[in-house]
């Protein structure tokens, strides 16, 4: 789906943000992209769908360099939700931003509005439609610009630090939104610091510093790897970091789940007697 | 957005960099007149080269020639709009309005590269402290050094939004004249929303901190003229006056007269 071979970005400023980033995200993954500010990580996820250019080496999209197609043509497979809404709201209402998308990419008007409708629907800002996006709370604006995104089905989704300014419900919501997606064959790349968060999900994660990728493998493995997370910069989930401290009473060490944990600890506690 | 790199300020100490905010400014004035008093090719090339020494003495050339660079496609529509225009006019012979439209944009040039080592070798504090001392009252030198201070801000944040646009199928390239210019309301609209809405945390940020408490306040650093500073004051009066004899009482020579006449 996406290939990235060899990818070096140097900006304008002469800041080399990436040196030579090599991975390949398969049709239907769920990808955590982590790392410390700075790492590279929005630099890479610019690259997916074109915004940026590589200096040197190159990005592939359905088998395609991004070299080759506008952004405008990318965007179409792959759909990027910035971390802040308000970098791309600007329309009367909601059922407006959400059709600006679908009519850049000249989907007929009908379609236009089975579409927006369905998005509404999905995200749940359907009695929203007729609101300005600007009298919306934070939450719901984010909820926007998602919408605004998925309105035109992209088989890739990026969400830019989505957890951001979410409170737990939101955040649960937003998990089972993805999943749910992810389920149905989209593939779904996140960036983000929210260590719980990716726990809670157990994707493939990509770990990276320093404009390089230093680790690449499962959640369960990566996040209770001590010295991969402190070189990242990221503390490994709490439940992670109960049992490493417990790990003299024989506990394993890679647990990230908190339903698995309390098995685990229930079984301990049961076979010591009470 | 490369026209706002070559204003963009970088510490750096060097003897243009140290050199009081004021006498720099009166400089900068001084060449912005005589270059506004000329529409010769001949004197405009002659001020054309003023600034040189000072962005190699202050080791900037770089982040000048971005500047520069910046500025040529204005220059570029300088020139072809005074030579279009002039052409359907019949003002002047061809050879004469060549040179006169290289000279209005070589004009244009002199005036972005000046203000250009300006604010290249500046610091905003130093700004600030100086529109003060000149006894500018606190509220607009705030105000101004804000909005300097904002711009490198704006054009990042312009360039977001532009991006965040552009995935989702906005192709600001596309279309007629009237499309294109259209095409840039989603990317105005978030920006000037921030913009409004960052000056309105700004504002409480200042007040949450007693903004306007104590009528006077005084600063650690107090800007003197020194040696040097005298020496760039004594320069910008002698080019003001040189600049306005010549101007005056000298006949300037036209670069075309020496020329074979062309063909057209």
């Amino acid at each position: 789906m996406i290939e990235v071979k060899d990818v070096h970005f140097s900006y304008p400023t002469g800041v080399e943000a990436l040196k030579g980033v090599s991975l390949s995200i398969g049709e239907g993954e769920f990808v955590a992209i982590m790392g410390q500010n700075g790492a590279g990580k929005t630099t890479l996820i610019k690259h997916f769908n074109g915004l940026l250019k590589p200096s040197k080496g190159e990005v592939l999209v359905d088998g395609v360099s991004t070299r080759d197609v506008s952004v405008a043509k990318l965007a179409r497979t792959v759909g990027f939700v910035f971390q802040n809404p308000d970098h791309q709201l600007f329309s009367d209402t909601v059922y407006e931003e959400i059709a600006f998308g679908l009519r850049n990419f000249g989907f007929d008007a009908e379609t236009v509005e089975k579409r927006v409708d369905w998005a509404l629907n999905l995200l749940d800002l359907t009695e929203y439609a007729k609101t300005s996006p600007f009298l919306l709370s934070g939450g719901e604006r984010k909820r926007v610009a998602l919408a605004s995104v998925l309105a035109w089905d992209p088989k890739v989704v990026i969400l830019d630090e989505p957890t951001i300014g979410q409170d737990h419900r939101q955040k649960e919501n937003l998990r089972q939104f993805i999943v749910q997606l992810n389920g149905q064959g989209k593939t779904v790349v996140v960036v983000t610091h929210d260590v719980e968060f990716v726990a809670e999900c157990g994707p493939r994660v990509i770990l990276m510093t320093g404009g390089e990728v230093i680790a690449d493998g499962e959640a369960k493995k990566i996040l209770t790897d001590t010295t991969l997370t402190l070189s990242a910069s990221i503390v490994p989930p709490q439940i992670t970091q109960i049992f490493l401290g417990l790990s003299d009473f024989g506990v394993p060490s890679d647990v990230i789940d908190v339903s698995e944990a309390k098995r685990i600890l229930m079984d301990y506690l049961r076979g010591a007697g009470y | 957005m490369s026209v706002f790199q070559g204003f963009r300020f970088r510490r750096v100490t060097s003897p243009i960099h140290s050199l009081d905010p004021r006498a720099k400014f009166v400089f900068v004035l001084a060449l912005f007149v005589v270059a506004v008093l000329f529409s010769d090719l001949v004197p405009l090339l002659v001020l054309f080269f003023v600034p040189l020494p000072f962005v190699l003495a202050a080791g900037v050339r770089r982040e000048w020639l971005r500047s520069l660079r910046g500025a040529v496609f204005l220059a570029v529509l300088i020139f072809v709009f005074n030579f279009v225009f002039g052409y359907l006019y019949k003002t002047s012979t061809t050879a004469v309005l060549l040179e006169f439209s290289f000279a209005m944009s070589l004009r244009f040039v002199v005036l972005v590269e000046s203000f250009s080592v300006f604010f290249l070798t500046t610091s905003p504090d130093h700004l600030s402290l100086a529109l003060e001392q000149s006894h500018v009252p606190y509220d607009f030198t705030f105000a101004f050094t804000t909005a300097v201070r904002f711009v490198p801000v704006l054009a990042e944040e312009a360039e977001t939004i532009m991006d965040a646009q552009k995935a989702r199928g906005l192709e600001l390239e596309r279309g007629n004249f009237l499309k294109r210019v259209r095409n840039y309301i989603p990317i105005l609209i978030p920006l000037i929303v921030s913009a409004i809405r960052r000056s309105l945390e700004l504002a409480e940020a200042m007040e949450s901190r007693a903004w306007g408490a104590s009528p006077k306040h005084t600063n650690l650093y107090v800007l003197k003229l020194r040696r040097g500073d005298f020496v760039i004051l004594i320069f910008s009066v002698v080019l003001l006056v040189v600049g306005v004899y010549v101007r005056y009482f000298v006949s300037i020579p036209h670069l075309s007269t020496f020329l074979p006449p062309l063909p057209f």
